[in-house]
């Protein structure tokens, strides 16, 4: 097949694009040197023979390959949403769906090939397994290079794989049962789109009961230009299990567009608990047009730490639908707008069953002229009878130019039901940084001591690595522009 | 080598264009302790952040030298690493940001030295307890929720863990209970026992200065220095009020 040296779409086409500032973001936009006779990509663009390549290429199962091209057809039906971002900048004929390293998913760190392995390493990622996480599985554009999960952890039962080994494994039936129904292709654009391209993203089974005490987590890294990345995340987690998963990302910057838009399905059974945590640094050239949702039954738990600092534009709102009785939800985020970003985040909460409670945290920062949304949705159901719902969101504006919006939507369909919402704006303070700068602190660290304060109920519910590297991510922010 | 810590000579400041000092002349000597006191909106919170470099105040003219060097036109991160620092009248809230961590980041700013942990814990709370603070404020959001005592007592926490040369301390025992009053005292007789511990204490009453050693005290009225004294003059203030100044 042809290789295309470059996809010659250039952001500055999207007019609302401002190019990004050079802040220093040396440790995530390094570009590893890849000679491109290591690679397996696609063509751009998006036709059935595409599609069918990437189902070949990807040994799917026969359903799968249907469900693709049935997808790739809902996609062609639908409009591109016109209530958020403009995503004018975005042409889909010039994103390269797949692309793969010509080398197998390995389980020994060592065994990954070199230029990946200096890419992960600069990250952090084997570091991080070493100290703190239960099972890691390590994603480069389409596919897991790496994946690896401790032995305690498989004793108990435990499934953590990459998708496509799901696929056709021992648990390939509970696969096909819940791939894409909680979000189906015909949710929107680009639900359909991922249905039709997805790749990659990782599949994990908690049995009844079991309780993982340490967290496990997806690296997913997206190195070629003018590609796109769509892994699928389906988590499930049985009846009184008890799971933490951490999701992470990370792209180098190119003037060419990239999209992500993958795609995450939480089950969270009777009485059970799962945290889904991300920090979200996609390069600034990246349309994150993402899709998150889990289902709640009786008694269940499910919590979103989320931390949204990359991207050119994101489209992002993790979903909940409180199902079982008494199910719960809690939606924790910080969202940083800087130069060039238009970031619409939040969090949708669907209240089905009855005394089902969900709480919504959110705090966005924008600054050197970014947009930051804040848009939510609250649904009360009719048979919701004593559901409660509390939505609380802090802006923080830190300068003129930049701007910040909240759109809270809350639905009740019963008055047996009671919903709070509280939205604060708010600038920093000259007398706070004053005060902070009378002890000795510089300018920069105070405003910046004040914005990580700020962020802090996300940082807060990190573990340590990872809140420090929110951390060091605002400092990059707050010394940029 | 003067010893003179602080040198302020016909310092004028105003702000949003009214002037609010006036030919201001002090000395302040290593180990002084000097009160400045006077009615309400004389002057004295201004002068105070003037010292220390607030940038709301505009300084017209004058000087102000700290161990010889110029102090205008510095930041004051700059001038709290030279040993200024300032107990604030209303000290800010800052979400998300502990007592605690701030402390240890000031430090590490002042003396651009890692900070030795154990060493740093043990004198947090030795000195916590010194104030009659509870522990469990080292954790707690800087001033959020903290009530008026709490408050000032973190200031003189700050003021002790920093250890600077100068101290201003601004109306650091208005809206205090008199158990807050003791505490806070303690605090800062344990500042004065240390060697060359500079303070001037900005300040309208006067039961602060009780347990206190005072080596001089000027009365300031509209802006200008009226009268400077010794420790007696705290005493017929408190006697006479400021009537015979104004």
């Amino acid at each position: 097949m042809e290789m295309r040296k470059d996809t010659p779409i250039d952001i500055e086409k999207d007019k609302n694009a401002v190019l990004p500032d050079d802040v220093n973001r040396e440790l995530y936009d390094f570009k590893d040197e890849e000679r491109e006779e290591d690679f397996y990509k696609v063509d751009e663009g998006l036709t059935p023979e595409i599609i069918e390549e990437i189902s070949r290429e990807k040994k799917d199962p026969q359903w799968m390959r249907e469900f693709r091209l049935k997808s790739l057809e809902i996609y062609k039906e639908i409009e591109v949403p016109d209530w958020g971002p403009p995503i004018d900048g975005l042409d889909m004929d010039r994103i390269v769906t797949y692309v793969r390293h010509k080398s197998d998913m390995k389980n020994d760190w060592n065994e990954v090939p070199d230029d990946i392995k200096n890419a992960f390493e600069k990250l952090g990622i084997p570091q991080a397994e070493r100290e703190a996480l239960a099972g890691v599985g390590a994603q480069y554009d389409s596919e897991l290079v790496y994946h690896n999960v401790k032995e305690n952890v498989i004793a108990d039962g435990v499934i953590y794989t990459d998708m496509e080994s799901a696929l056709t494994g021992e648990y390939a039936d509970m696969v096909r049962e819940h791939f894409m129904k909680l979000v189906p292709p015909t949710d929107h654009k680009f639900a359909a789109l991922h249905g039709a391209v997805w790749s990659g993203g990782s599949f994990v089974y908690v049995p009844k009961g079991v309780k993982v005490d340490i967290p496990l987590q997806s690296y997913f890294r997206l190195n070629a230009k003018g590609a796109g990345q769509f892994e699928h995340t389906l988590i499930i987690v049985d009846d009184e299990a008890d799971l933490h998963f951490i999701e992470g990302c990370s792209a180098p910057k190119y003037n060419v567009a990239n999209l992500h838009a993958g795609c995450v399905e939480l089950f969270v059974g009777k009485n059970a608990h799962l945290r889904y945590s991300t920090i979200e640094n996609w390069s600034k050239n990246m349309y994150n047009l993402n899709t998150k949702r889990a289902l709640v039954e009786e008694g269940g738990t499910v919590e979103w730490i989320s931390g949204s600092f990359g991207s050119h534009e994101s489209y992002l709102y993790p979903t909940s639908v409180l199902k079982g009785d008494g199910s719960h939800a809690e939606f924790t985020g910080v969202t940083f707008a800087g130069k060039g970003q238009n970031l619409d985040t939040g969090a949708k909460m669907i209240h089905l069953g009855r005394r089902t409670s969900s709480f919504i945290d959110t705090k966005s920062i924008c600054k050197s002229g970014g947009i930051s949304t804040y848009r939510s949705s609250v649904v009360i159901g009719r048979n919701a009878e004593g559901a409660k719902a509390s939505v609380n969101c802090g802006s923080l504006m830190l300068d003129s130019i930049s701007r910040s919006d909240t759109v809270p939507a809350i639905e009740m369909r019963t008055d047996k039901a009671d919903v709070g919402h509280e939205a604060k704006i708010g600038r920093i303070s000259d007398e706070a940084v004053f005060y902070l700068m009378s002890r000795g602190i510089t300018e920069a660290e105070a405003r910046a001591m004040i914005v990580s304060g700020f962020a802090s109920p996300v940082s807060k519910e990190l573990p340590l690595e990872y809140a420090a590297e929110m951390n060091n991510l605002i400092k990059l922010e707050m010394e940029g522009g | 080598m003067s010893d003179i810590l602080l040198s302020i000579n016909n310092l004028s400041a105003s702000v949003d264009g009214e002037m609010i000092l006036n030919d201001i002349n002090l000395n302040i000597k290593k180990g002084e302790t000097h009160v400045l006191m006077g009615p309400n909106g004389a002057g004295k919170s201004t002068l105070g952040n003037v010292l220390m470099g607030n940038p709301v105040y505009k300084v017209e003219s004058g000087s102000i030298s700290f161990e010889g060097e110029e102090l205008i036109g510095e930041s004051a991160d700059k001038r709290a690493n030279r040993g200024l620092f300032m107990s604030f009248q209303n000290p800010l809230e800052v979400p998300g940001l502990s007592l605690e961590s701030f402390i240890r980041n000031a430090i590490r700013q002042n003396t651009g030295k890692a900070i030795r942990v154990l060493k740093f814990n043990k004198e947090l709370s030795e000195t916590m307890e010194l104030l009659g603070m509870d522990p469990a404020y080292a954790e707690r959001d800087l001033n959020v929720g903290f009530s008026g005592g709490e408050k000032k007592k973190a200031e003189i926490l700050q003021l002790l863990m920093l250890n600077p040369k100068l101290a201003i301390l601004d109306e650091t025992d208005s809206g205090l209970d008199v158990d807050a009053v003791k505490n806070v005292s303690k605090g800062i007789e344990e500042y004065q026992k240390r060697e060359d511990g500079a303070l001037l204490i900005i300040t309208h009453s006067t039961k602060i200065l009780e347990s206190l050693n005072v080596d001089y005290t000027h009365v300031i009225v509209k802006g200008r220095i009226v009268k400077t004294g010794d420790a007696s003059l705290v005493g017929e203030i408190n006697e006479n009020g400021f009537e015979a100044y104004l």
